[in-house]
Formats: C-alpha cells, structure tokens, sequence
C-alpha cells in the first residue's frame, strides 16, 4: 500500500491505462500541457503526448459526441467534463446519444467511452459549479455511474470504467482530490456493481457516497463512542447499483439513513429508500430516513452554502433519531 | 474515382449501378409511404423522394472503411452505402429481423457492416460523432473517411459549430454534406437564416466549401470525390453545401401547405431521376429501353424486399432487454 491523494490515484489510473492499452486516449479541456483544471491529467501530456492528450476547444458537446463516435470506430477514449454541471451543456450528447447508441441499432457496436466529471460543493463556487449531478442521469438506461469515495476506489473503478466496453460515467469529488488514502502498490480493479460495507455494525445502516462518505464516517464514530453501531455501504456505482447488499444490511439492522450531496427528489437515496420500503418493508423497524441537500440551488455565501450542505451534526442528529426510534 | 478514369463500357456500368441505387432509393420510399398509409409503420416517418442524387452521388466515391452518419431522413444514405433493402424495409416495419432488430425504426437506420453508422434524430446530434469517427481514422492512421449527411436546418444548432470548429482544429478526415431541401421542418430557410449561402459558413472554420446542384447526381460525385480524396490526404475536412428539394413533407403528418405555388412543380422539373435519366440516353448512349428497363427492375426488386419484410416476425418481447449494454 502507498499513500495517494484521490487526485494522484485518478493520475495513475489514467496513466497505467494509457499504457496499458495503445487505444485508450484522453480529450477535454485544459487537460493536456495544464493538466486539468483540477491537476488530475498532469504529467501525461509529456508522458504519452499530444496524441493520446488532447486539448480541446470548449465545447462539450463536440467533446463526448467525439468520444462516443471514436469509441464506435475503435478507440476507448476518456473525455473530461471538467466541472460535473457542464453536462448541463452536453446532455444531448451523454443522455440521447452516448446512453442509446448500443440500444437503437440493436447492440451493432460496443461503447466503451469514460466521461470524467468534478462533482460537488463546499468551496465556494456558487450555484452552477458545485452540483453532484449524478441524480440527472438515473432515469437514463445505458449509462453506468461511479462515484468514488476515496482513493483507492477512484484508482480502481477508473480503471474498470476504462476497460468496460460501455459508456461510463465517473465522477470525481472535487473537496475529496486533495485527500489521502492507502492504495494497493500492485495493479488492482475494483469491479463495478460491489458495493462497499465500510464500517460494520448492528444498529442504522447508513448508505453514503463521496464526501458524505466521509461525513459518514466521522458520525460513525462518534455514535460508536455513545454505544450506537453504525453500518456504511458505500455503494460506489450506482448504476449497477448493489442493491442486494444493501438490503442485506438493512434486513440486519432495520434502520436505513441514505446521505447525499443533492436535493432529495428524484435521487439515489430516494431510489434505495423506494426499493427497500417496496421489497424488505416487514424489516423495517423505523421509517427509512434521507439526509439530502436543500431543494434550492446552492448558494454562494460561506455561511449559506455550509448550511445547504448534509453536515457531520445534521448527519448525526439523523442517525440519532433513526437508532432510538 | 471518376467515370473518367475507367473504360467507356466500365464507366457505363459505374453510371448505371447510380441509376440503379437512385431507382431503389425512389421506390423504397413510395413503397414506404405506401405502408403508412396502411397503418404498417409506427411513429413518424421523413421520406427522401427528390434528394437521392446526394447521397448517391457522395456514397459512391467511398470505399470499405469508410463511415456515414445520417439524419432521420436517413433511408436514402443508409440504402446508398449498401445496407440490404428487406432487411431496412424490416427495420421501418419493426421486424426482428430489421437492421436494428427492431429497435430503431425509421429514424435510427444503422448498419455497421456496410459503414452507415448510424441515422441520428436529434438535430445536429450526429455531427460531433462524424468529427469522432474521423479521430479514430486520424489516429489509427487507417485513411479512412467519415462522410456526415445533415440538412439546413442543422446549420443554426450549436452541435453544428461545436462540429465544424473541432474538425477544422484538428485537421480530421470529415467531409460535411449540407442536404438544402429549403425547409426546417414546416419553416422556409429564409425565415429562420440570415445567411442566403450555407456554404459560406465554412469560412468562419477556415474550412473549404462549395456549393453543388443536389440534384444532379454526377456533379455531386466530382464535388464529393474531390473532398473525400482531400480528407484522405490529410487535408481536412470540407463542407458540400448540394441544392435540393424536398418533394414530400417534413413527414407523415404534413401535406406541404406552406410551400408557394407552382415551387413544388418547378422542383419536379428538376427531378433527379429524371434529369440523370435523360442524361444517360442523350450523353452516354444508353437507350432508352434500358433505363425502363431497370425502372421495372428496380421497382420489383424493391416490392419483392418489402414483402419479405412484412412476412419477417415480430421481435420476441424479451428482447427489449437486450442491447443496453455489452
């Protein structure tokens, strides 16, 4: 095991699978000779060149349709969305084109495109450039979706969702890339569809992903030191999504508390609260619970954004709830 | 490849295999409104009667390896790279034996084997995909070219710059071919285009353009062949704006109420089949007992393929889960 931040395990994904495989090419913005806004390309534009790390023009539709008709043609690019809420921009290209491509003409060809994204607020970049827009794309079958909560996971899955011969789509947190956690030294996969039981216990269990993960995590904890035993799943796809863990752990415990980044309608957490109520209802030993962000956009001001957030306290205060019932 | 560069009696058959495909392309669609009009095609439909020269024309100077992506009036280009009439015919009908099992329909013709990647039905949708195509050609050095059909009304969606500007940046093996029919759905072009010459766009991507008559099928293949041969020199790519017509609506449910009178009959004129017809008989010696000839032909081949198709059996309901994914 080495120490890597989330950033540099993104890194040695992206270059271990470039060499790995002659096919594989990145295109997006900034992402060559500037190595990404987020730094998480540096080094491989002078390691692998302008071939195989391309700079493109601002322009995410001609970004992900470029990917999806060379992945149709042969090649299994990487293109990088840069900030999550410019799929905005391109959602005719992710949700009509990249997602129905392999349907429409009746599974005529493999996709293997990976469209890389910065998910998430926290620091103050206001409301078009902090969402977690993985909810946007759950109605849409085709797409597969990752969403790492630490480092090793991000080095792992990157390197499936690569490798997958169908559209993936990874999101990176942007308050997690400067974090550290240990790696396998070793080349390791981490297949998508298992989910993670993080942290064991008898008592709530809880389903978290990304920085709510960690958020998670420190409420864990704290419940443990007043005798509560919380249980983590950390999904770490959704799409496909490990339900059957999940409801595994429910059936243990009886209690369920999802906690995400985004406003509660049309989610995740609300998709895993529906499927439990609908197929493990009489395990229930209290209503399933949802720790989400507020139905607004997010705010700018430090105090306001901090309050839209799921807090380690607002978590907390849930799970506290959920264990007494 | 040029008529030119081949002997008189091999350059006749190459003009005669374009009748051909045209006469196909033309009764495919009669047939297919015909089967609309029994109710056998679901959905909507965009017929292509009146522009077969274009994508006749353009598909016939490709070779293997080369890709097409289409609009949802795509029948035309997916049957002129040489996808199989029954089983397109099959496809429209929503048989299991269609190009795309029955998954794709009308607006979504696909058939990989032949090169026509795909018939796309978002508007501009396809032409970021036709700039990816021609990236993997680049960058596998396979010389390959991708042809990309869109019509005017793509020219003032983002896709349509986004497309155009990546291509021309990157230098790819692109040829654009802007199908003018005059009209954006139910809207004429002037009435939602400032700009009079399409072809003029390609100068704000420094890319080289011309304008061609659409309905003239030879001209189009020396237009399309000099921009081909210049994509796969590494040139880049070029933008062919062809004048054309529309002869039906936008689809099943307009009858063409907008357009001006006399426009319709003027254009018919100028039909490509008819003016392709008569210039085999009086320029290159054909007779005119074999242009009716392959008429009757291509007319039974045609019926022949649609009967085939509508005996063909509907998709198993199981398969709607197959396809999503590898």
């Amino acid at each position: 095991m080495s120490e890597l931040t989330y950033r540099e395990a993104v890194t040695r994904a992206l270059a271990e699978e470039l060499e790995h495989d002659e096919l594989v090419m990145l295109l997006g913005e900034d992402i060559g000779a500037a190595g990404g806004v987020f730094q998480a390309t540096a080094g491989l534009f002078d390691r692998f060149g302008e071939r195989r790390v391309r700079d493109t023009p601002i322009a995410e539709q001609a970004i992900v349709g470029c990917a999806l008709g060379a992945a149709v043609a042969g090649l299994r690019p990487v293109a990088e969305v840069m900030f999550a809420d410019f799929a905005g921009v391109c959602y005719d290209q992710l949700a009509n084109q990249l997602a129905k491509y392999r349907y429409m003409s009746g599974g005529q060809a493999a996709v293997p495109v990976t469209v890389r994204m910065a998910n998430g607020g926290g620091v103050g970049f206001a409301a078009q450039h902090s969402q977690s827009v993985e909810n946007w794309f759950l109605n849409v079958p085709g797409l597969k979706i990752c969403v790492p909560g630490t480092p090793a996971d991000a080095y792992g899955l990157l390197k499936s969702a690569i490798r997958d011969d169908n559209p993936v789509l990874f999101f990176e947190h942007k308050q997690l890339y400067p974090t550290r956690g240990p790696v396998p030294n070793e080349e390791h996969l981490v297949e998508l569809g298992r989910a993670q039981i993080v942290r064991v216990g008898s008592d709530v269990t809880v389903v978290a992903t990304q920085l709510m993960l960690a958020r998670a995590i420190e409420a864990a904890e704290q419940l443990a030191g007043e005798g509560v035993e919380i249980e983590l799943v950390d999904p770490r796809t959704l799409v496909p999504l490990d339900l059957g863990t999940i409801l595994s752990s429910v059936e243990k415990t009886g209690k369920l508390v999802c906690v995400q980044e985004s406003p509660p309608a049309g989610s995740w957490g609300a998709t895993i609260v529906a499927a439990v109520v609908e197929s493990i209802w009489d395990s229930l030993d209290g209503r399933p619970r949802l720790v989400s962000g507020d139905e607004t956009p997010i705010p700018y001001a430090a105090t306001l954004e901090a309050a839209w957030m799921p807090s380690t306290d607002r978590i907390l205060e849930a799970l506290r709830q959920a264990a007494t019932e | 490849m040029t008529a030119s560069h081949l002997a008189p009696a091999e350059a006749t058959e190459g003009l005669l295999d374009l009748f051909r495909r045209m006469l196909e392309i033309r009764f495919f669609e009669d047939e297919v409104m015909r089967l609309f009009t029994q109710n056998l095609v679901r959905g909507s439909t965009h017929l292509y009667q009146g522009q077969e020269a274009v994508a006749v024309g353009v598909c016939s100077v490709l070779r293997g390896g080369d890709t097409m992506t289409c609009t949802y009036r795509g029948h035309g280009a997916v049957l002129a790279m040489g996808a199989p009439l029954d089983r397109t015919m099959a496809e429209i009908l929503g048989k299991a034996q269609g190009l795309c099992r029955g998954k794709g329909g009308s607006m979504h013709l696909t058939d990989v084997t032949v090169g026509a990647l795909g018939s796309f039905a978002i508007v501009g949708g396809h032409l970021p995909f036709a700039t990816g195509t021609a990236l993997a050609s680049q960058y596998l050095e396979t010389d390959s070219v991708s042809v990309c059909f869109f019509g005017d009304g793509t020219t003032n969606i983002g896709a349509f710059h986004e497309a155009l500007n990546l291509a021309a940046v990157w230098k790819l093996p692109v040829v654009f071919v802007c199908e003018n029919n005059l009209y954006g759905e139910y809207s004429p072009l002037t009435s939602t285009t400032a700009l009079e010459r399409l072809a003029d766009r390609a100068a704000s991507y420094s890319m080289p353009s011309r304008q061609i008559d659409g309905n003239e099928v030879l001209g189009v293949r020396e237009a399309a062949a000099e921009a081909v041969d210049r994509a796969r020199r590494g040139g880049g790519p070029t933008l062919i704006e062809a004048l054309t017509y529309r002869q039906k609506g936008h689809s099943r449910s307009d009858p063409g109420a907008y357009r001006a009178p006399g426009e319709l009959e003027r254009w018919m004129e100028r039909d490509p089949l008819l003016l392709f017809g008569r210039s085999l008989i009086d320029d290159h010696g054909v007779a005119a007992t074999e242009t009716e000839r392959m008429r009757a032909v291509a007319e039974t081949v045609v019926r022949e393929a649609t009967e085939r198709a509508l005996a063909w059996d509907e998709p198993a309901l199981e398969e709607r889960f197959e396809d999503i994914f590898v």
